[in-house]
């Protein structure tokens, strides 16, 4: 039973090893909820901020949440992407806006 | 137990004679399913960090549309806005982009009013008056720049206009400010050229978070010219950047697990003769076919266990310690400005989980039939080939 003595500590020393870094992720979100949540998000307030600023190329990629709904892809329909992040992002659907409304039933006629 | 760990004694002999080829799987599953993983790991990370932080956004963004895209905004459209009830503070902005061909490199710049506040996220202080700045700490890097430097920029009339840097946002915001550059509204409109009484766009605050489509959709009513881009439409845009569809995902997503897949046809469309005359012996000797599939389950079970746990460790090693090396040339694209990653580890489970159902079982399937196929044959014929 040599080899499965063997197997299965590899097995327990990589589940340790995951459950290691499952507790650096844990500390690691604390740190940054604690330390540096409420600073961006008091950056992000007061500055009005609506955009991660990872890609800086076009106004499309810098502000996505803003650019035009045309605005990827906008020389000519089926037109190669100019920049490589626009391979990246999805086009974003507008949210689905339905909602259902329950509402009570009072003297046998709905409100 | 004792018969199943005999068993799996026996397959771990069995696999052991094919050291090579084993190790192989092994390494190219591993690969597979950290680049998958990877993948995961930091789309997910990135989505919760500007999910979280982006909470905190303007509650809704006026643009002004003509002939369908983007454009000046008339000032004055605030007063029309501000009558509505359950309507805070209306704030015009000035905000516009700066291509600096020297450093070729793009900015953004952002007017800020005099009075903000000092935040915590800069070093040294905001603007406060005309001719100061505030910059990222990408622009300063570009620029070479520190604080109490002079900035020179190129202003729309093609005259240089230099700015004294009088503070600096830290490296934890980097993500929000590292090709920013704030000046007062008054000197980025004269930067500009923006003529008086327009703005790039309108923030609106709403009391009522319940209330923000309502107002949106009053705003649309009363100005018909403009787009109103509420908090939700910001963040259901980066919940779908970084989801499994977006386009990076799909494209390294398919390629794996087209990887994936010749691997798990390459087993399961037969096993090699010598596999072949192995169960033949072994069904031969008085193993049955339950104990077969055990054998055939419990060496494919140790190969994609290892592989996927393997897998999973080096992905959360790769993203979230070492910054994610290898992505980031493809996030990067053509940003001569990207922030240097330093990512939150937010880890989803359920993704996890569903890589590990998505690619543990398929392998174990294509082990398990093909040996079945071969044990519920006559041994005799196994074994003659």
């Amino acid at each position: 039973m040599i080899r499965t003595r063997f197997f299965l500590s590899c097995i327990a020393l990589l589940l340790i090893s995951l459950a290691l870094l499952s507790l650096h992720s844990r500390h690691g979100k604390q740190v940054w909820i604690t330390q540096e949540l409420t600073p961006n998000r008091e950056l992000v307030a007061h500055l009005a901020l609506t955009d991660l600023a990872l890609w800086t190329e076009a106004r499309y990629t810098r502000h996505p949440a803003l650019a035009d709904f045309f605005a990827p892809f906008q020389d000519f329909p089926a037109s190669f992407e100019h920049f490589p992040a626009g391979s990246i992002i999805a086009p974003h659907l507008p949210a689905v806006s339905t909602t259902l409304r329950v509402r009570r039933i009072t003297d046998g006629s709905p409100q | 137990m004792t018969r199943l760990l005999k068993i799996l004694e026996y397959g771990l002999s069995s696999l052991a004679r094919r050291k090579f080829k084993n190790f192989s799987i092994i390494a190219i599953y591993s690969f597979t399913i950290a680049a998958l993983a990877s993948i995961l790991l930091l789309t997910h990370s990135l989505k919760e960090i500007a999910v979280n932080v982006l909470a905190d956004g303007p509650d809704i963004v006026v643009q002004r549309l003509t002939g369908g895209r983007h454009d000046l905004i008339p000032a004055n459209y605030t007063q029309g806005i501000e009558q509505l009830a359950g309507v805070g503070r209306v704030t015009p902005r000035i905000w516009g982009y700066y291509y600096d061909s020297l450093y070729q490199t793009n900015y953004t710049m952002l007017g800020v009013q005099q009075d903000m506040p000092q935040l915590e996220m800069v070093e040294g202080r905001m603007v406060v008056a005309d001719g100061e700045c505030t910059v990222g700490q990408g622009v300063a890097t570009a620029q070479n720049a520190e604080i109490g430097n002079e900035l020179l920029l190129i202003n729309s009339a093609g005259i240089g206009s230099t700015c004294e840097i009088t503070g600096m946002f830290k490296a934890r915001s980097n993500l929000w400010t590292n090709d920013l550059i704030l000046f007062t509204k008054d000197d980025l409109q004269r930067f500009f050229a923006t003529p008086a009484g327009l703005a790039t766009d309108i923030t609106v605050e709403v009391f009522n978070p319940k209330e923000i489509p309502v107002v949106a959709q009053k705003i649309r009513q009363l100005f018909p010219d403009t787009r109103p881009v509420t908090i939700n439409e910001i963040l259901h845009t980066y919940e779908s950047v970084f989801n499994w569809r977006s386009g990076m995902m799909l494209t390294i997503f398919a390629s794996s697990l087209i990887a994936f897949s010749i691997l798990a046809w390459d087993k399961a469309t037969g096993i090699s003769g010598e596999e072949k005359q192995e169960i033949g012996i072994l069904k031969a000797i008085g193993w049955d076919t339950g104990d077969i599939l055990a054998l055939k389950f419990s060496e494919g079970s140790v190969i994609s266990v290892t592989a996927f746990l393997l897998g999973i460790f080096f992905a959360y090693i790769h993203v979230f310690l070492l910054g994610a090396p290898l992505l980031v040339p493809v996030l990067k694209g053509w940003s001569v400005l990207f922030p240097p990653l330093h990512l939150v580890p937010y880890v989803n489970m359920y993704q996890i989980f569903t890589l590990g159902f998505l690619t543990i079982v398929p392998y174990m399937a294509s082990t398990v039939i093909p040996s079945w196929k071969s044990a519920i044959t006559d041994p005799e014929s196994i074994m003659r080939g």
